[in-house]
């Protein structure tokens, strides 16, 4: 079943296309990464589709809803959660705090409730604490529950940002480059943490330069040269086309 | 509170949680008036204490949701003005005090929303500016619609509170307590705004608005409701001030007032409540007191100089200096944070201790 429907997407910023026509569809339950060399396009069609631009022209579809057009609180809320290419945590709230934002649009006080701490809000929160506790276990956040983000190791703030987003709950997880400045032990770790993020039923779509990573761990690779869709498939196919490899090592002179 | 803790590490646990200081204070500031038996002193305290509310209010806007709100008086102008128009014979309307006080608050919050709605795409600088605007503008429309609001001379014989039949008269100590309870009621509420789903969301806006968003936090309620809390606060601070002075006239809300309520949360603290309280008591006691008592000795020892003239001299120089050594205020809120990893260390042996334990026992 398709979660996610991009057909025809395009976004135009003044005389640039940064993304051209694309169709792209992702199947629940899997792995998916989408690569290219810099300026691709790869950051704007996340963009796309957690809503912080509007399409030119074309349509993206979540779960069998047209959220075209939608504020980005509406789609996060739909179940579309993301983390950042440049890490982008509550820098002066602490780990476990951040992990509480994330489940904002779980939650259900008001602001009568904020206000005077009802029995309701009391048993919401206490129960939302839980789970912040155990989310941040996931991510293996343990040990820093009230330190402030800003203060964390930048690996350490990366498996947040991600404990972050898992606490919303969502369908789909967003990940830019989640690999980047990380040693190969972070790396190891991160994919262990993929595959158990995938578990859980939540279907990861990544952004990544580190083509290793990529290749081990997504089942399914679409390549993205100057806005447009270039190919698309399995690790195999994707490492063999001689489009790809062209893209990203130039054609020959 | 680093200053505080060698002091406070020497008592025993039970009086170092955040709630036996609270009680501590509360007991203290309701003492106070008591050990003074000075009515001067007394005025002072219940004056500076609607200036703690007003701290309170705009810490919401600018501490939490990190808005830059430089028109804040207006809010305070408001509340105030409600008063005034329904409690004193200006228009013959003669409504009981405590209903004032929701009545002006709610008035105060709704003209929050009113400046917030058109604000919200601003941020930082912008928003300044528009604020500061808004300030302008409020006390010069009073000071204009002379024939609802008596122009430049205000609306007099303002109403007194009256409590089961005791009217509070002209003495400023039942003013005091009631402000007193005006601020215990105004902490408690930010202090659970401050730990509710509502202040993570407002935080989160003042961290990161993008990344706010993306936790599905509707950012335009979120800042408006920001500024209606905000609003609130000062309604009730408008309410007090203006029943114990019986009188409002546009002067008491221009931009000087703005400007002494953010200088109060940038030297106690911004975000902290704590701070902001005392941050607000210091400035008002330079005001009132340390400034005009310096005036006096420098005179006595035959230096012709006026502080109270260059009080906002004074101010800034506060203020450059505390941007300089110390920006997050004489009592800035990472020491909660501090607490906290005392609080993990402690945790930490236990847990070291219970892994030897069960080294043994294997």
């Amino acid at each position: 079943m398709a979660l996610l429907t991009m057909e025809g997407v395009t976004q135009r910023f003044g005389g640039l296309t940064a993304v051209d026509a694309l169709d792209f569809t992702i199947e629940a339950g899997s792995i998916v990464a989408m690569i290219g060399p810099n300026g691709a396009g790869k950051s704007t069609a996340f963009n796309l589709i957690t809503g912080i631009y509007t399409p030119s022209a074309g349509r993206i579809a979540f779960a069998g809803t047209d959220i075209t057009g939608w504020a980005t609180s509406r789609i996060a809320a739909l179940g579309i959660a993301r983390t950042f290419q440049n890490i982008r945590l509550f820098g002066f709230m602490s780990a476990i705090d951040n992990v509480l934002t994330g489940e904002h649009a779980r939650l259900h006080a008001n602001l009568v409730d904020s206000l005077l701490h009802t029995p309701r809000q009391r048993a919401e929160e206490g129960a939302a604490r839980e789970r912040a506790l155990a989310m941040l276990a996931f991510v293996g956040l343990e040990d820093a529950v009230e330190s402030y983000a800003r203060n964390l190791a930048y690996g350490v703030q990366r498996r947040l940002e991600i404990g972050r987003a898992l606490a919303s709950e969502p369908k789909l997880l967003l990940l830019d480059e989640p690999a980047a400045g990380m040693n190969p032990s972070e790396k190891r770790d991160l994919v262990a943490l993929i595959r158990k993020i995938r578990d859980r039923g939540i279907t990861v779509f990544l952004i990544e330069h580190d083509m290793a990573l990529v290749m081990e761990i997504s089942e399914r690779i679409t390549v993205l040269d100057h806005g447009e869709k270039i190919a698309e498939g399995d690790p195999a196919q994707v490492r063999s086309d001689p489009k790809v490899i062209e893209a990203y090592l130039g054609s020959p002179a | 509170m680093r200053l505080i803790a060698p002091l406070t590490a020497r008592l025993p646990p039970a009086l170092r949680t955040p709630r036996a200081g609270t009680a501590l204070a509360f007991a203290a500031a309701l003492a106070l008036p008591f050990i003074g038996r000075n009515g001067a002193f007394t005025n002072f305290l219940a004056d500076a204490g609607a200036f703690v509310l007003l701290a309170l209010g705009l810490n919401i806007v600018v501490g939490f949701a990190g808005l830059l709100d430089l028109g804040y008086a207006a809010f305070f102008a408001i509340g105030s003005y409600s008063y005034a128009m329904l409690a004193s014979p200006q228009f013959g309307i003669h409504l009981p005090f405590w209903v004032l006080l929701f009545v002006a608050s709610a008035i105060a919050a709704i003209f929050g929303i009113l400046l917030g709605a058109p604000t919200l795409r601003l941020r930082g600088d912008y928003l300044a500016i528009v604020t500061l605007g808004f300030g302008e503008i409020v006390p010069q429309t009073f000071l204009n619609l002379s024939q609802w609001t008596g122009g430049p001379n205000g609306i007099g014989s303002l109403d007194q509170p009256v409590l089961f039949g005791y009217r509070f008269g002209f003495n400023p100590l039942p003013y005091y307590l009631m402000v007193l309870g005006l601020i215990a009621l105004a902490a408690w509420l930010a202090n659970n705004l401050r730990t509710s789903r509502l202040g993570r969301a407002w935080m989160a806006i003042r961290e990161d608005e993008l990344a706010a968003a993306h936790m599905g936090i509707n950012t335009t309620s979120t800042k408006l409701a920001a500024f209606a809390m905000g609003a609130s606060f000062s309604g009730l601070a408008g309410c007090a001030l203006a029943s114990k002075l019986q009188l409002v006239s546009p002067d008491q809300f221009m931009f000087n007032v703005s400007v002494f309520v953010l200088a109060m949360l940038v030297l106690g603290g911004m975000g902290n409540i704590p701070g902001v309280i005392v941050g607000s008591l210091i400035l008002s006691a330079l005001e009132r007191f340390i400034l005009p008592q310096t005036t006096n000795f420098m005179h006595n020892v035959g230096l012709n100089v006026d502080l109270t003239n260059s009080r906002f001299l004074i101010y800034g120089v506060i203020l450059v200096t505390m941007m300089l050594f110390r920006p997050e205020g004489l009592i800035p809120s990472r020491q909660r944070n501090a607490e906290l990893h005392a609080g993990q260390a402690d945790r930490r042996a236990a847990a070291a201790e219970g892994e030897l334990l069960t080294e043994v026992i294997h």
